[in-house]
């Protein structure tokens, strides 16, 4: 007869797995109500935390090449088939599917996250351009990093949602503070510990459980945040947040395609460049 | 009269001194770290704190540009604000005193003083006719406030009189014209007891601050060793009746640990030192912090550095 050891499951926030600066945690059940864990209830200033670490890693991992980050990123979905297993059991005990319904879950999630690796050194070929002007110059459009963006991880499939909110925002080269699914959030909690033991740079990526509505406000007034995905969010808190927004003309965005260019380009600003020819 | 000058007595003196319990002095530290201050009570710590921040920059890479930039910072530290208090001084190298004090004088900061590093900053490593001409240079050029170091290699060694008398000569220089601060660099004294010794050497030998750190090294200002500077300047003053001003300077980056700091002051050496003129804190980014705090706590929401001037 052995004692299972439980899980204490964190936040992720700077590299490091803290505990709620509040010390609060929330109980959450399987799809058939049994209890299933107490993840940590993050406050606001665990948010804030995260944007301060987000913020730190900005310059890193937008100034790496695209090339690198490419690398880095593929090694991340590497690391989670090694967790497939993992995934899968969360996903069957949370959303009540059976394990083969889970698995296929888990891959779809790697395979989008790989299409997006794949994207990183393309997407100024694509969503760039050279433009014709009438003087004697070069001028051409590349799009660059957007900067902080707050991620609203969508519900309906608890790692699917997650990855097709995170990997276009770390493929644009910015860094993320992830809400992550309220009902759902044990995927995301073995996402970060993929993360932190991938070569993606500590505070690229800040991940927090708890309650999105508690959240929402701070996130969306927040002025060290330049974009927002709210898929995740219902119309109500949609609306609080495009209004917190406004302040600092944060670009905010609700999705419905889990692979989607759109998602890339929607946190990139594009920088266009005069060059005068024969100088 | 402490003690009467002599190095025999200075060592008598100083090894009298009851040594510090260490893990006394963590965990008191520790446990006062915990103090939450809010709301009205965090409003006025920000202010307070505010106006004891010693605006530092002490680069190789100054320039005048800079110098005048950070003087314009401390007379208004943000621009949008009027009611935000200036800082307490502007510390700076030697040569860039004159500099200081002209801008400062030009744009309404009469009131702030110029603090200059002198004696070899950092390192103190220099022959005592350089240091003397250093602290003369910089008192000539208008600094009202002298930041030395003692030399730490004699310290340790145990040449206690070199220490003590170094200190007496820059005091002699200083004056009525400029403040001493004696910067003691914690980080190479290992132990608190020689923090302590060191706080006390400081004080006898007629400093009117004593600063932890350079800034130069690390640990610089962590909380215990302010917690024992504290307590000196508290005895000193019973022993005395001089107040002594002390000076954490170096790895205090935010809001929450200049509170803690200002929690270490008014539970150890009392809210009499709670005063631009008896307590300071030496700091460069931590002024921005302290802004955006001010912010948040103004228009409730967090505020980003976008919103602050760069240094």
């Amino acid at each position: 007869m052995r004692i299972d050891v439980k899980k204490t499951y964190k936040l992720y926030i700077g590299g490091a797995f803290p505990r709620s600066e509040s010390g609060r945690v929330y109980e959450i059940n399987d799809a058939e109500g049994n209890f299933l864990a107490n993840p940590s209830l993050a406050s606001r200033k665990d948010l804030r935390d995260s944007v301060v670490s987000a913020r730190n890693a900005f310059g890193g991992w937008s100034g790496a090449t695209e090339y690198n980050r490419g690398q880095v990123l593929y090694r991340v979905a590497e690391l989670m088939e090694g967790r497939t297993f993992q995934f899968a059991e969360e996903i069957a005990a949370l959303e009540g599917v059976n394990f083969k319904n889970a698995k296929s879950q888990v891959e779809a999630a790697i395979d989008c996250w790989v299409w997006y690796a794949g994207w990183c050194d393309k997407i100024a070929s694509v969503s760039g351009s050279t433009n014709s002007v009438s003087g004697p110059f070069y001028n051409f459009t590349v799009p660059e990093s957007l900067g902080v963006v707050g991620i609203f991880a969508g519900q309906q499939s608890a790692l699917l949602g997650l990855v097709a909110g995170l990997a276009p925002v770390l493929t644009g080269g910015n860094t993320a503070v992830v809400i992550a699914s309220e009902k759902y959030p044990l995927p995301a909690i073995t996402l970060s510990e993929v993360l932190a033991t991938s070569d993606v740079p500590a505070g690229v990526v800040n991940i927090l459980t708890g309650s999105s509505a508690e959240l929402a406000p701070w996130l969306g007034s927040h002025m060290d945040i330049d974009g927002i995905d709210l898929s995740g969010l219902s119309k109500k808190e949609e609306a609080e947040v495009r209004l917190a927004g406004v302040e600092n003309l944060k670009r905010i965005f609700r999705f419905n395609d889990s692979n989607s260019l759109a998602r890339v380009q929607a946190f990139m600003e594009n920088k266009t460049v005069w060059h005068p020819i024969g100088v | 009269m402490i003690i009467d000058g002599s190095e025999s007595s200075l060592r008598h003196f100083l090894g009298n001194l009851p040594a510090v319990d260490q893990v006394g002095a963590d965990s008191r530290a520790a446990m006062l770290a915990t103090r939450s201050i809010k709301t009205a009570s965090k409003k006025w710590a920000i202010d307070l704190a505010i106006s004891m921040v010693d605006l530092t920059t002490l680069e190789g890479a100054d320039t005048p540009g800079k110098v005048k930039a950070l003087c314009t910072k401390a007379v208004r530290p943000d621009p949008m604000d009027s009611s935000v208090p200036s800082v307490g001084a502007v510390c700076v190298y030697n040569d860039m005193v004159k500099i200081a004090r002209t801008q400062l004088d030009a744009i309404g900061g009469g009131a702030i003083h110029v603090a200059a590093v002198t004696t070899a900053f950092p390192s103190g490593r220099a022959s005592i006719e350089v240091k003397r001409q250093d602290t003369q240079d910089a008192i000539n050029n208008g600094a009202t406030e002298i930041d030395m170091v003692i030399d730490r290699g004699a310290f340790l060694s145990g040449n206690l009189g070199k220490v003590f008398d170094e200190i007496v000569l820059i005091k002699s220089l200083c004056g009525d014209r400029a403040h001493l601060k004696v910067i003691l660099e914690t980080g190479e004294l290992v132990t608190y007891d020689n923090v302590r010794k060191a706080s006390y050497l400081a004080m006898l030998a007629g400093a009117d601050f004593i600063k932890t750190s350079t800034g130069k090294i690390a640990p610089a200002a962590t909380a215990p060793v302010v917690l024992v500077m504290l307590e000196a300047v508290r005895d000193f003053y019973q022993l005395s009746g001089r107040r002594i001003g002390v000076k954490p300077a170096g790895g205090i980056r935010n809001t929450k640990d200049a509170i803690k700091q200002l929690v270490l002051v008014n539970e150890t050496a009392g809210p009499e030192w709670l005063k631009p003129s008896l307590f300071r804190i030496g700091a460069s980014a931590l002024l921005n912090d302290l802004l955006m705090q001010r912010m948040k706590m103004r228009e409730g929401f967090y505020s980003s550095p976008n919103y602050v001037t760069l240094d």
